[in-house]
């Protein structure tokens, strides 16, 4: 027998079956969306063109590109409430960048840097300060947000340089928005579940001391994450930032809830130790597609919240259920 | 002689499972009838019949006194004089003791108000007749003990006039000396004619406080014999259905060269001036009291709370452990006390928690070797005897016994040499208790050096080849194994201030 060879009764469960119990919930969300798409195009055929499409997923792309770091980071057990008020000044600097005359190149990347840099003292505090990591980054929302004001006084930047509107490009027909979802989403994904590192994170959130009594590096690799998750930060600033044609410098209100709420309802256990990153780009264009199902059949988009707000409780009680009916089976 | 509980016949199943197969069990005044059985084996399901908390199927008989019925509501249970202490005390925290004792039937003046004086009265009244007179009557629950908890618990039942007290796993949680105190509560709720329900794990136990037991295996009635008719040999076997020879299962050791010295080891007060000697093959077994500083001396070895002070050589090697992931490195591993709190991430599956401490073994410098993990799972499933549905199984839904094989699994994947065990057979059943006893023997003859952590003084007695005594955070002791006795090594557990009485 060679040494690589599973015993056969590792097999035993069929493909399908053992797809949809690991990937239930992101199975859930991608009926969900299909099936919003075929009522809202029976009442409305228009819903389906190829630019609401295009508008839909596109763009929503940033959402879920920040949504990428947020599930890791909710995965390995901590929360991060300051990345809408991150990717507020990370958008400032690229334009400010930008309208300076600096090579777009430069303002594209120098924020994910920055992005990186400010999410490594967050995890630096989290993972050796012992600090919750709620706690750092409430904290860090505060400085982001008031700071961004104060310096910029709520001016917006206008006169971008045309260069700069990565996002409103297209490569091979397809917009750059969505190939950056796509690509990041299917690494991310293949990174958590084929890599150490990633299993490690899913370690440490199940079980912070039983990873640690087993070797895993705890400390570093937080921080670690937390720049990582910076780094998503900064790549879902550059399609932020470049979307439209003026930047405002504010903090989109509620932007970090929304990217939250796609990692939650993506599948990603608020309690830490399971979820996957697939779930959360699809609850992210699920949300869009929400949103502008409300206008095609004119419900006020101000439901929206609403029902995501719904989703989030359903989500979050199936999540529960799920757990206690796991620990009963557990007595037995 | 007279019965306060009957059943006869009774049977329950689950989703077509049969849990319990035509049992009868019944329970006298003022006696204490222990009712045992491996995990599993339908004691849970028996007693929640009995309290009315599941309705048994068609066919059988629950007579309480002379009224017969079909199956009982909590509520019939109740006024039946039933009452159940659950081994997680289902208390509220936040109220005082004399409102968790009389919640749902607190004493009432004429105006409908409660009464508060009366029910302070009368709580007193109950502690003081379980010899609680040190428990206030005022006192949060949240501030208190789990020892006297379950003092509040026990109180609530006898407010309700309970006749049969059923006792779930009582001292599970309990230090050695509250353990002590329980069983004379137990003792004298018998002589006032309560007939008692004690169900628990511990052998020596039943055999100080019962004078009936019942065994369960598989939901069956295997028997109900006097106490004086059975001995622990005997029970064993009832229990786990085949004949256990012996109760530990110890090669003949093969013990080398020292691995191991440690000398003047101290972490802060909690671990002072430790010294000691572990050889390859070799099982020490460390023995002491709760609070004696044995999981603290572990946790400082294996580098969770490093040493202090002292020298540790490994090998003839000077080494300092400052990690768990360094200790690992070098070698040690550390099956935990408590599995859930440091062992097992519990939504993890079997093959994710093998690999844990071993992920340089199953990847190729960045990516994961899925079929590695698995064969290394599968092996580990192999070689413990794991009852799992296979290495991909969910470890949180494994019975504890199951589970601390995965923890077992998960440290000798990375091929130590010393192997430290806090408490390996905590908490779980006979049967698995007697194959981790016989592992451990194997490992040893293998030539793994063992630490053995325990505070089950047969299992220190079956398993070690020397037993180190800790007592207030220093080695009072070290015993070798023939000299080792109930009384040698309790007279030094305890400073010699007074014998330890415990069943051989």
């Amino acid at each position: 027998m060679s040494t690589e060879q599973a015993p056969s009764f590792i097999a035993k469960r069929s493909g399908l079956v053992r797809f949809v119990s690991g990937y239930g919930q992101e199975v859930v969300i991608a009926g969900a969306i299909i099936a919003l798409f075929i009522l809202v195009s029976l009442i409305s055929p228009r819903f389906l063109s190829a630019n609401n499409l295009n508008t839909i997923i596109s763009g929503n792309a940033y959402i879920a590109v920040a949504a990428i770091g947020m599930s890791m980071i909710i995965i390995t057990g901590h929360i991060d409430v300051s990345v809408g008020a991150l990717i507020g000044v990370l958008a400032t600097i690229s334009g400010t960048l930008a309208t300076a005359g600096y090579p777009v190149w430069i303002a594209w990347s120098l924020p994910i840097l920055i992005g990186i840099g400010i999410n490594g003292i967050v995890g630096a505090l989290v993972a050796y300060g012992r600090i919750p990591s709620i706690v750092v980054t409430l904290g860090m929302l505060s400085i982001l947000r008031g700071g961004l004001v104060s310096i910029t006084g709520g001016a917006w930047i206008n006169d971008l340089p045309p260069a700069f509107h990565l996002a409103q490009q297209r490569l091979l027909e397809v917009p750059v928005p969505i190939w950056f979802m796509v690509l990041l989403t299917l690494g991310a994904f293949l990174w958590m579940r084929h890599t150490a590192f990633g299993r490690s994170l899913f370690a440490i959130g199940g079980n912070i001391e039983a990873a640690r009594a087993s070797g895993i590096p705890v400390e570093r690799r937080v921080v670690q994450v937390f720049m990582i998750h910076g780094a998503f930060a900064g790549l879902a600033t550059v399609l932020f930032a470049t979307q439209l044609r003026i930047i405002q410098s504010t903090v989109p209100p509620n932007l970090e809830l929304t990217i939250i709420t796609a990692s939650v309802i993506g599948g990603v256990s608020i309690l830490g130790g399971t979820g996957t990153v697939i779930g959360s780009t699809l609850a992210a264009i699920l949300f869009s597609a929400i949103g502008s199902a409300m206008i095609f059949i004119n419900v006020s988009p101000y439901w929206l919240r609403a029902v995501i707000g719904v989703l989030i409780l359903i989500t979050v009680l199936i999540d529960m259920a799920r757990r206690v009916r796991e620990q009963r089976s557990a007595k037995r | 002689m007279p019965r306060l509980l009957e059943l006869r016949g009774v049977s329950k199943s689950f989703a077509g499972i049969r849990v319990l197969k035509d049992v009868d069990f019944d329970v006298r005044p003022g006696e204490v009838h222990a009712l045992l059985g491996e995990n599993g084996a339908g004691k849970s399901t028996l007693i929640k019949i009995i309290s009315g908390v599941h309705a048994p199927d068609e066919g059988g008989i629950i007579q309480i006194g002379e009224t017969q019925h079909r199956a009982l509501t909590s509520r019939e249970a109740a006024r039946g004089g039933i009452a159940t202490v659950y081994q997680e005390l289902l208390l509220f925290p936040e109220l005082s003791v004399a409102e968790n004792v009389f919640l749902g039937h607190a004493p009432r003046t004429r105006f409908g108000t409660l009464d508060w004086s009366l029910m302070r009265r009368q709580a007193r009244q109950l502690l003081d007749s379980l010899d609680s007179h040190d428990l206030d009557v005022d006192a949060k629950v949240s501030t208190l003990s789990v020892a006297n908890r379950q003092r509040v618990e026990i109180a609530k039942a006898l407010s309700q006039n309970a006749r049969v007290l059923i006792m779930d796993e009582p001292t599970a949680a309990l230090a050695d000396a509250d353990v002590r105190r329980l069983m004379i509560v137990v003792k004298r709720l018998r002589e006032r004619g309560v007939g008692i329900v004690y169900v628990s794990h511990k052998l020596p136990e039943v055999f100080e406080l019962a004078d009936r037991v019942t065994v369960l295996r598989d939901g069956a009635l295997i028997g109900t014999l006097p106490i004086a008719e059975v001995t622990e040999q005997s029970l064993v076997a009832m229990m786990v259905g085949r004949d256990i020879a012996q109760l530990f299962p110890k090669p003949v050791p093969n013990i080398g060269d020292v691995i191991l010295r440690v000398k003047d080891l101290a972490f802060g007060d909690r671990v002072r001036d430790i010294s000691f000697e572990l050889r390859r093959g070799e099982i020490l077994g460390i023995a002491g009291l709760v609070g004696s500083g044995r999981t603290e001396l572990a946790l400082t070895l294996f580098g969770i709370t490093p040493a202090t002070a002292g020298s540790i050589e490994l090998e003839g090697r000077k080494i300092t452990i400052t990690s768990p992931r360094q200790a690992r490195d070098l070698g040690i591993a550390y099956v935990p006390e408590d599995r859930g709190l440091q062992g097992l991430v519990r939504p993890m599956t079997i093959a994710q928690n093998v690999s844990m401490a071993a992920l340089n073994r199953v990847t190729n410098g960045l990516f994961m070797r899925f079929a590695a993990e698995l064969k290394l799972a599968a092996d580990a499933i192999t070689r413990l005897g794991i009852r799992a549905r296979g290495p991909e199984q969910v470890v949180g839904q494994l019975s504890g016994g199951n589970q601390q094989k995965v923890v077992l699994g998960k440290w000798l994947a990375t091929n130590p040499r010393i192997l430290i065990m806090d408490e390996p057979t905590r908490g779980i059943d006979v049967g698995a208790k007697s194959e981790i006893h016989a592992l451990m023997g194997k490992l040893a003859q293998e030539g793994m050096a063992i630490v053995m952590i325990s505070s089950e003084l047969p299992e220190v007695l079956g398993m070690a080849d020397r037993v180190l005594v800790m007592h207030g955070g220093t080695s009072v002791a070290t015993i070798d194994r023939a000299d080792a006795t109930p009384e040698t090594v309790g007279a030094a557990m305890t400073l010699a201030t007074h014998s330890m009485e415990m069943a051989p």
